[in-house]
């Protein structure tokens, strides 16, 4: 049995925050992630991102992660890559290591049990950094090849570089579908149109100005029907939506696509902040069931801290301040604090609220809000 | 605003009026100068500190928009590549007798050519006429995000907002 000071599971920008800055404080610390490359979503963000200097803004997300990877490195922060942690009970964490160290990843990019290597690890302080998770849509013919989420229609194309198709639908007008689809106008596909249930587009403006002047067509109140075609997607049947959310008869309109993209929101990936027993709150805004927390990234759980979109789907910039804030805090209640750091602390509490201020993030503020009171009264202190 | 940037995915001429980093008719006439095409309450501010001028004014919190101030916009472009939502273009409306230059972000390839004729397009991807590449910049501070400077006639000059793509891909 290994032990650790802080453990942190998911090596994304909160986690790899979370480690610089416990192990900046002394704490023997081990990241975990199940991926072949650290860095999260970070390594397939290949655009310039929002935000202030402090967030890296201008700068794009897979170089932010090259970036945080040294910090961690140079801080001391062992990172395992290819480890799935499995079980988490009392503090110790099960592991199933299916590469890493010397071993290469394993081409299918997945894992394969027979190779992996358990491991259990020990640590006093544990920080949840899992993630979100893409929701899915439910449609007939949601289940043949070519229907994807736009989150692994952009691993595709950027990580691993192929083009997932060549005329893409996609569905959802937020900023993960406006992103996406300027990312797979770059690789070269053609996107057929992107379509949006609700009267208006989600995301940022000067997302959907990008796609619309290279003439994507963006269709508000129109959703998916039905997918068809023999052993893949060859058409896609769309439809009108109307105030009440029904869909306006006669309004159907087929387009011949190979790839439907689903970007309907994410949800936080909270299945091991289940299974370690912290108790959730239902938070639509914040993309569904989030464990509850209070102003210190602490759950309900002893020791078990967390950050980033498992703390309520954000952005990439609060993921990072959140999982300062949590490293920062399991660090001191380790004793291994330091001076300074309820100053740093508030700096980054400034920050968050400079972050979600704005009328984008208005309902989000006061979700975040409601879930850190209930917090304030649940979780434990240090 | 019911035909605006939330619903068609580009700003109207109203919208364009009131935005805060868009220069006046007298200010356009005078010479080159950027217009940011960024009206939403976003959480986001490169463009204030690109600016070697201080042209760009954001403040706090980050969330303001951004302001043009047109008198101390020299038309540098600097701030061009910077913006991460591609929403700052320069316009030269006094480039040469009868003809202005646009200069906008383009992050696809094939890159356009010196001197090579394209379609200027709109904000909604409308092709409204031809222009000529006069200047395709890609240093190493823009970061691959190349800008593209076409000279089309005068009174296109606010409508043009890019250039049709290329479909074709390089050969070889
Ligand atoms: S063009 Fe130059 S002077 Fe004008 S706002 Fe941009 S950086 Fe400033
Ligand atoms: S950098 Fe661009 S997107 Fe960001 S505030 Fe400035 S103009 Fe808007």
């Amino acid at each position: 049995m290994r032990e650790v000071d802080l453990s942190i599971v998911g090596a994304g920008p909160a986690g790899l925050a979370a480690a610089i800055e416990g192990a900046k404080r002394g704490c023997s610390t081990v990241a975990l992630d199940m991926n072949p490359r650290p860095g999260g979503q970070l390594i397939k963000q290949i655009h310039k991102f929002f935000g202030s200097r402090e967030h890296h803004a201008g700068t794009r997300g897979i170089e932010i992660a090259d970036t945080l990877l040294h910090e961690a490195e140079s801080a001391g922060v062992e990172v395992l890559i290819g480890a799935e942690v499995y079980a988490i009970h009392d503090s110790i964490l099960e592991v199933a290591q299916t590469f890493g160290g010397d071993s290469p990843p394993p081409l299918s990019g997945g894992a394969t049990t027979s190779q992996s290597r358990p491991l259990s690890i020990e640590a006093r302080q544990i920080v949840l950094a899992t993630g979100g998770a893409e929701n899915a849509l439910n449609f007939p013919g949601w289940t043949l090849p070519g229907v994807m989420g736009a989150g692994a229609a952009q691993t595709m194309s950027n990580v691993w570089r192929v083009l997932p198709g060549e005329r893409v639908l996609m569905v959802g007008a937020g900023n993960v579908g406006l992103i996406v689809s300027y990312q797979l106008l770059q690789a070269g596909a053609e996107i057929v149109a992107v379509i949006e249930a609700a009267p208006r587009i989600g995301g940022y403006g000067v997302h959907a100005a990008k796609i619309r002047r290279a003439g994507v067509p963006i269709l508000t109140s129109h959703t998916v029907v039905r997918a068809s075609g023999e052993s893949r997607v060859e058409q896609a049947v769309i439809v009108k939506v109307d105030a009440s959310w029904g869909t306006v008869p006669g309004s159907e309109e087929e387009l011949d696509v190979d790839t439907i993209c689903i970007a309907v929101g994410l949800r936080p990936n909270a299945r091991l902040a289940s299974l370690a027993g912290c108790k959730f709150d239902y938070s639509p805004s914040l993309g569904g069931w989030v464990p509850i927390h209070n102003t210190r990234m602490h759950t309900t759980v002893p020791g078990i801290y967390l950050a980033g979109d498992l703390s309520g789907i954000e952005e990439a910039s609060t993921a990072l301040e959140e999982g300062r804030l949590a490293g920062i805090c399991a660090a001191s209640s380790l004793s291994k604090g330091h001076v300074g750091d309820s100053e740093e602390i508030e700096a980054i509490e400034e920050r968050l609220l400079s972050l979600r201020s704005g009328p984008f993030c208005q309902r989000l503020q006061d979700a975040k809000q409601k879930l850190i009171e209930i917090g304030e009264a649940q979780c434990p202190k240090e | 605003m019911s035909q605006g940037i939330n619903v068609r995915g580009y700003l109207s001429q109203q919208e364009l009026r009131n935005a805060p980093g868009y220069p006046s008719q007298e200010r356009l006439a005078r010479g080159p100068i950027v217009a940011i095409e960024c009206i939403e309450e976003i959480p986001c501010n490169p463009c204030e500190q690109a600016c070697p001028q201080h042209a760009i004014i954001i403040g706090k919190p980050i969330t303001n928009r951004p302001y043009l101030d047109e008198d101390k916009c020299i038309g540098c472009g600097l701030c061009i590549p910077q913006c991460p939502g591609q929403a700052i273009l320069l316009i030269d409306l006094t480039y040469s007798q009868g003809a202005a230059s646009v200069a906008f972000p383009y992050e696809y390839l094939p890159l356009p050519k010196e001197g090579q004729t394209v379609r200027a397009v709109n904000r909604a991807g409308e092709s409204v006429c031809s222009g000529t590449v006069i200047k395709v910049q890609n240093p190493k501070k823009n970061d691959q995000t190349p800008v593209v400077t076409v000279a089309v006639q005068r009174k296109y000059a606010t409508e043009v907002r890019g250039i049709l793509r290329s479909r074709g891909r390089e050969s070889g």
